[in-house]
């Protein structure tokens, strides 16, 4: 798209795709992205492409009884589009995922985000159901009962059975809404690894850029809000006194390695059935440096095949875990002359809303394609019904081919 | 307030070449809905440090937007009036600050589900505007040139991926001399066609010594102000109810003198004229580092950023970039080791930021009118390999053959 079309201007436009003087509709570039998705992953993965037909009852087939089930979400770090992960030039970047994890999953290649493409507030999006739109960068709760709401209130499960594992300050409310029927006393914990870090370090000069909280707005730092998960806890709950937590955390070359970290604690100390971990390493791309954001897709790639890896031997998770991991939305693309490539998230072109989700473990069919849109606020029926709770409030429906 | 209500008092706080705009063309305006407007205004409010070129542009679309009788005037902003406003929005003083407006109304559209009919409208907009008054096309053919690599010896993985389809890719080029050459050239370019503000020179480290007839910007000319926006920006985000939004606004706000940049630079390198500031280009570098996300911090995005923002804003037909190491991200465990604070670089990550780079600089250049004719090379500083990209360059090819710089350039003239 050329400049001198003043698209600079204004929030953007949908990109060309470069093909021919008619620019393609949103909807075509989204299933022209979901088809490429799958072919690429027909040709390097070994996937066939799966029918709505074939997935009901699954789950129920496997014979885990509803109780005893687990889900595990990961969002997949800040959004990476398919030139640097599932096109062939990307692949290089995202071997575990190319090799172990797609083959055991039930890919779905046509996620939309129709929400707003914030991180806190997509994230939150993805948890309750339903697009909110609360202030990306405040400290506020989403609008809507989150997922950790509805499963704790409905099946009367304990606190210790939700938790979130979130990269930055401004995610502390998301563990539960202020929705009246819901809210307080209904959600999940909230770890904020890199938050505990601050704590157990009394902060200092050097830290300040490693503490830095959000990439979207690299110098504000927002102040928490709500519950608290303390320093002290992590000792009474995690077993980990805060002398062992920054010895690791010295080995670490990460802040999401250090929410794998405290993850795996929770899964081998309190195994929570619901459990939400939201990666973050790739947003570094906000900075501009191209290395970086490629360094961060591979580092995520990796941690996501070592968590699937926890789940499959920790004892609680084997075999009646259901994984779910997908980006809350992708990023500009190179095409649209309202962005900058990579960089940013900020045009909502169609390339940044599209994304994917795969789906392994109990019930989930391996090596299927899934290629119909799908809306990212299904994600939380989806697990609903997995889990048995409802979900009333969430504007998304269940994915039949997990139900 | 409506825009119909306007009037030229209401203008006052306007830059008097921007006052005297905005005045002669008042009808005009007063016509336009307001979520278009603004985004208009905020353009206009610049006119006064905004580049020949986009001058030309503004003063050209609203000329043509005064010739539009009431009638066209509602056909062509048909989308737009269609949008929603809140009475929050009307009530802003989009007049003075029609930034700020922009930047609520971006964020009321992505709250209300409007953000696509907005982006329609805007694209019809645009569309029809570039039918009535085309571009004009530069006054030579464009010449871009990348220089990447600073300081690596060998690459890690095979460099210039991206623009390889679309030129010749030389494996024998002479390096002797090459930035030398290269710079040569650019000014022979800046001589022959004395276009104002038209050939720059963009450096993501300590520039050479150039030619003055070129425009200069560079990361490490602009350290003092970008430690002077460091500093400030510790300050304000200490204070209580500080949030990204108001530090957002501060930083648009901010001018040269904020950042001692009105005080002028000595280089103190041979060669380098002592050039009397420029306000124009002194408030382009203060939006480099307010306005561009990591410039700040790694020399590689400022050195795409800038070159972006050149090509976007000034539309230059010479445009050298030279990349330079940026500074090492520290992985966590070292951060949490403290020890030693001196800042180290990254010359293979950079390599590898610029070799996005320069595809990025490529993409922005064929944004420009006359692109069918433009040129582009990206070399691998000090070494063999280069891309040239361009009318007499077939796509996708190679070629062996031994050149020096300065012989593959006038190739590809």
């Amino acid at each position: 798209m050329p400049w001198h079309a003043k698209t600079d201007r204004i929030p953007a436009g949908p990109s060309t795709l470069g093909v021919g003087n008619q620019a393609p509709s949103p909807v075509q570039i989204a299933r022209q992205l979901a088809f490429t998705r799958r072919e690429f992953l027909r040709s390097a993965a070994g996937v066939t492409l799966g029918s709505t037909l074939l997935g009901s009852g699954v789950l129920a087939r496997t014979g885990v009884p509803q109780r005893k089930r687990k889900v595990v979400v990961i969002t997949f770090g800040g959004g990476a589009r398919d030139q640097e992960t599932f096109a062939p030039e990307g692949q290089v970047n995202i071997p575990n995922l190319m090799r172990e994890l797609i083959p055991r999953s039930t890919f779905f290649t046509q996620v939309i985000n129709r929400g707003i493409l914030g991180h806190y507030v997509a994230t939150a999006s993805l948890a309750t159901g339903v697009y909110e739109t609360v202030n990306n960068f405040a400290s506020l709760p989403p609008e809507h009962p989150t997922a950790f709401e509805y499963f704790r209130k409905e099946l009367k499960r304990p606190s210790s059975d939700a938790w979130v594992v979130a990269p930055s300050n401004g995610f502390n409310r998301i563990g539960e809404s202020n929705n009246r029927a819901y809210g307080p006393g209904f959600g999940a914990g909230v770890i904020l690894p890199k938050h505990l870090l601050t704590a157990a370090t009394s902060g200092g000069a050097d830290y300040e850029h490693l503490l830095r909280d959000n990439y979207e707005t690299p110098f504000y730092t927002p102040e928490l809000g709500g519950s608290e998960f303390e320093l002290q806890q992590l000792e009474m709950l995690l077993k980990l006194s805060v002398d062992d937590f920054k010895k690791h955390a010295r080995t670490l070359s990460s802040p999401d390695e250090l929410s794998v970290f405290i993850t795996r604690q929770l899964m081998q100390q309190l195994a929570p059935s619901l459990l939400w971990i939201t990666l973050h390493d790739i947003d570094i791309a906000h900075a501009g440096a191209y290395s970086l954001y490629i360094e961060g897709i591979r580092r995520t790639d990796r941690l996501c095949a070592e968590l699937w890896k926890t789940i499959q031997t920790e004892p609680e998770y084997a075999g009646n875990t259901t994984l779910f991991i997908l980006p809350d939305f992708g990023r500009d693309s190179d095409d649209d002359s309202g962005g900058n490539g990579f960089q940013h998230h900020r045009t909502g072109d169609a390339l940044s809303r599209t994304t994917w989700m795969m789906a392994m473990g109990a019930g989930v069919r391996e090596g299927v394609v899934i290629d119909r849109a799908l809306d990212s606020t299904d994600l939380v029926p989806s697990i609903g019904s997995i889990l048995g709770f409802s979900a009333s409030l969430a504007q998304g429906k269940p994915i039949v081919e997990l139900a | 307030m409506l825009p119909a209500d306007l009037k030229p008092e209401q203008f006052s706080g306007y830059p008097p070449e921007a006052r005297k705009l905005a005045t002669e063309d008042l009808t005009a305006l007063q016509r336009l809905p307001l979520s278009f407007l603004p985004s208009l205004l905020r353009e206009v409010i610049d006119y006064d440090f905004k580049f020949p070129a986009e001058r030309k542009a503004l003063e050209r679309e609203l000329a043509h937007l005064n010739s539009l009788s009431p009638e066209q005037t509602k056909d062509w902003f048909q989308g737009f009036t269609q949008i929603r406003l809140s009475s929050q929005l009307e009530q802003f003083d989009w007049v003075n600050a029609p930034a700020q407006f922009v930047e609520q109304l971006s964020a009321y559209l992505w709250t209300t589900h409007q953000l696509d009919a907005f982006r329609l409208a805007a694209l019809a907009y645009a569309e029809r505007l570039r039918a009535a008054v085309p571009p004009e096309e530069p006054a030579m053919p464009r010449l871009g040139i990348t220089v990447i690599g600073q300081g690596v010896t060998a690459p890690e993985e095979p460099l210039f991926r991206k623009l390889r389809p679309h030129g010749v890719y030389f494996s024998r080029v002479q390096p002797e001399n090459g930035l030398k050459q290269i710079l040569e050239v650019v000014a022979a370019r800046a001589k022959s066609h004395p276009v104002v503000q038209g050939h720059w020179y963009i450096d993501g480290g300590q520039e050479a010594a150039h030619d003055a007839a070129l425009t200069c910007v560079s990361y490490h000319a602009l350290a003092p102000a970008r430690a002077a926006l460091s500093s400030k920006i510790r300050v304000e985000i200490e204070r209580p109810g500080m949030g990204p939004e108001t530090l957002r606004t501060l930083l648009a706000q901010m001018r040269p003198a904020d950042l001692g940049l009105d005080r002028g630079v000595d280089s103190g390198l041979p060669g380098i004229a002592d050039k009397s500031r420029d306000a124009v280009l002194d408030r382009f570098q203060v939006k480099l580092l307010t306005e561009g996300s990591g410039t700040q911090i790694f020399s590689t995005t400022f050195a795409q950023w800038a070159a972006r923002e050149a090509l976007r804003r000034a539309q230059p037909v010479t445009l050298l970039v030279r990349f330079a190491p940026r500074q090492r991200q520290k992985p966590m465990n070292e951060m949490l080791s403290g020890g030693d604070a001196q800042v180290e670089l990254d010359p293979l990550g950079s390599l590898m930021d610029a070799d996005m780079g320069a595809y990025y600089n490529w993409l922005n250049q064929q944004r420009l009118p006359g692109a069918e004719q433009s040129s582009f090379l990206v070399w691998f500083e000090n070494h063999s390999v280069a891309v040239a990209i361009g009318p007499s360059m077939p796509r996708g090819t190679e070629s062996t053959t031994a050149t020096d710089l300065k012989t593959l350039l006038s190739w590809m003239a």
